[in-house]
């Protein structure tokens, strides 16, 4: 069977710089493999489309979150998470961290989503929800709500929540 | 030879380019290449050899061969999809 008869959809309901690449990385994938996706932005996934993104990560409550460090890998206890500029430099190490390992910002991905033809669903409850309107959004995304994805799901071979 | 390269290496990133980039930029790169012909792509991800080979299995583009050298990875694309 050809690429051209599968399709995706992915529903995108987290917004911190983690939890962004997996969503982007795939649905931009399976645009060059000649998959039409779709994806759905809903609550904490909403934001990655305003046009000015300052993604933030943190450690809390993520004791998986180590990072390679002097030959070894660290972590920070939960307790420490809480300090003042403890995100803020989690954030700043994993982004220089990226940036050394060739990974593309979410920016580049999100843009080349957008190339590809990527349909992008911005939820217009969340929208609602936390007071935000198309125009702080990048240029692409149309509004729909949950029957509006259910209809795309029932079109797609794979479906995915992220 | 191949009609085109593509190098993922990336000019400014010794490292070079990591997933999905080298796929992304194959993609964008196979559609300057004319029909029949040969795309080369050297990448430094060590990922991009099961990678590539999905691709063009789901594709129907078709890996001619691939090696690795140094830690660079070549992939020579013929493009027989559209």
């Amino acid at each position: 069977m050809s690429a051209e008869e599968k399709s995706m959809s992915i529903i995108v309901t987290k917004g911190s710089l983690d939890w962004a690449y997996p969503p982007f990385i795939l649905a931009t994938t399976a645009a060059a493999m000649g998959l039409p996706v779709t994806m759905f932005f809903t609550f904490y996934g909403l934001p990655l489309l305003l046009k000015d993104l300052s993604l933030q990560l943190t450690a809390a409550g993520n004791p998986a979150m180590k990072m390679p460090m002097m030959g070894g890998h660290m972590g920070l206890p939960n307790l420490l998470t809480a300090i003042p500029g403890v995100d803020a430099a989690c954030t700043k190490m994993m982004k220089n961290l990226m940036n050394k390992k060739g990974v593309a910002s979410i920016e580049d991905l999100r843009e080349l989503a957008v190339e590809a033809e990527v349909r992008l669903i911005a939820c217009q409850m969340t929208m609602d929800l936390f007071e935000y309107s198309l125009d702080d959004m990048i240029e692409g995304p149309e509004l729909g709500g949950a029957a509006t994805y259910i209809e795309v799901a029932t079109e797609s071979d794979i479906n995915l929540f992220i | 030879m191949a009609d085109h390269t593509l190098d993922a290496k990336g000019l400014n990133c010794p490292l070079g380019l990591n997933c999905p980039l080298p796929i992304l930029k194959a993609r964008k790169a196979l559609k300057e290449v004319p029909s029949d012909g040969t795309l080369e792509i050297l990448a430094t991800d060590p990922g991009s050899v099961a990678d590539f080979e999905a691709f063009c299995r789901q594709t129907g583009n078709e890996l001619v061969e691939h090696s690795e050298d140094g830690g660079i990875y070549r992939f020579l694309i013929k493009k027989t999809a559209a």
